[in-house]
């Protein structure tokens, strides 16, 4: 593991600033320019110093939001899936499902069921944080964790 | 009330700053602000709530060793400090107050749960939500 090395504390301050920005608006684009000009940072700067930061790339950060929110629409409303993918982001529904699948290991579908038949006394803690605690562990990339599964799955074929 | 909590205190990279963040934007009065040598004890009050005051604290020396304040400050500027709740009577007004005044808001007041709630940052980057006080179902 790469040793944490320190930040210049002015800096963590406008990455935090692209941060709050993906976290009010997931659902919209965030291309890394879009991001590096919210932190007055080059590209390339922006990338490497914001996983230095928070832990996780920029574009990892944002579908860990969008999947956090996508469970609280599917949670607390009644909306179609279709509807919440689409509000959430995504461009297509099977996209939507298939990284939803990835991440919390069942579907929308499947979430939704379990999540209406559990009973919540959480009414007293503010939505925001709320939502905080429900949001995806995202250790490794999406793609990174099917790149796995296909190498267990070869392995136990040969 | 006699007994209680009557200080908790943030990190902040600059007290002057803050001061004036908190008491210039947010309405705050400074409570104390007395200095020996390099440190500081800087606290400020709610004008609805004498009974407790905010303290801003720098990090570093003589308290911490500069490694530790450095870490700190770092961590306050990534936003990771715990979660502060501002309770107002109305959000929306409350933020376009604030608004004006050049606060960073990170979100907007947004209705939900049968409140509203808005998000903003001070310059340090300590992290407030600030929400409607409950009303009283009548």
């Amino acid at each position: 593991m790469k040793e944490q090395t320190s930040q210049d504390p002015e800096l963590l301050r406008r990455l935090l600033r692209a941060k709050d920005r993906m976290d009010v608006a997931s659902h919209e684009d965030w291309p890394v320019e879009r991001l590096a000009r919210v932190s007055r940072v080059s590209k390339a700067h922006f990338a490497r110093s914001f996983k230095d930061a928070f832990g996780v790339p920029p574009h990892r950060y944002l579908l860990t939001r969008r999947i956090e929110r996508a469970k609280t629409l599917l949670r607390d409303t009644e909306l179609s899936i279709t509807d919440i993918a689409f509000q959430t982001g995504w461009k297509s529904l099977g996209t939507f499902g298939r990284i939803f699948r990835d991440i919390t290991a069942e579907s929308p579908g499947q979430l939704r069921v379990r999540e209406k038949a559990a009973s919540h006394e959480l009414d007293r803690v503010p939505a925001c944080f709320l939502s905080a605690a429900h949001r995806p562990d995202l250790k490794f990339a999406v793609l990174e964790k099917r790149r796995r599964e296909a190498k267990v799955k070869n392995k136990a074929t040969k | 009330m006699s007994q209680g909590v009557g200080v908790v205190g943030l990190y902040v990279r600059d007290q002057d700053e803050a001061l004036k963040f908190y008491v210039d934007k947010l309405g705050f009065r400074v409570h104390t602000d007395s200095r020996n040598g390099d440190y500081r004890w800087l606290t400020v009050q709610h004008p609805e709530q004498p009974s407790f005051q905010l303290g801003l604290y720098a990090p570093g020396p003589p308290v911490l060793d500069a490694a530790t304040a450095q870490t700190l400050r770092e961590i306050v500027a990534k936003g990771a400090m715990p979660p502060l709740v501002l309770v107002v009577d109305d959000c929306r007004a409350a933020y376009k107050t604030m608004h004006a005044a050049g606060v960073e808001f990170t979100q907007e007041p947004v209705t939900r749960y049968g409140s509203t709630d808005a998000s903003f940052r001070d310059p340090s980057g300590n992290g407030w939500k600030m929400v409607e006080a409950r009303k009283v179902p009548s």
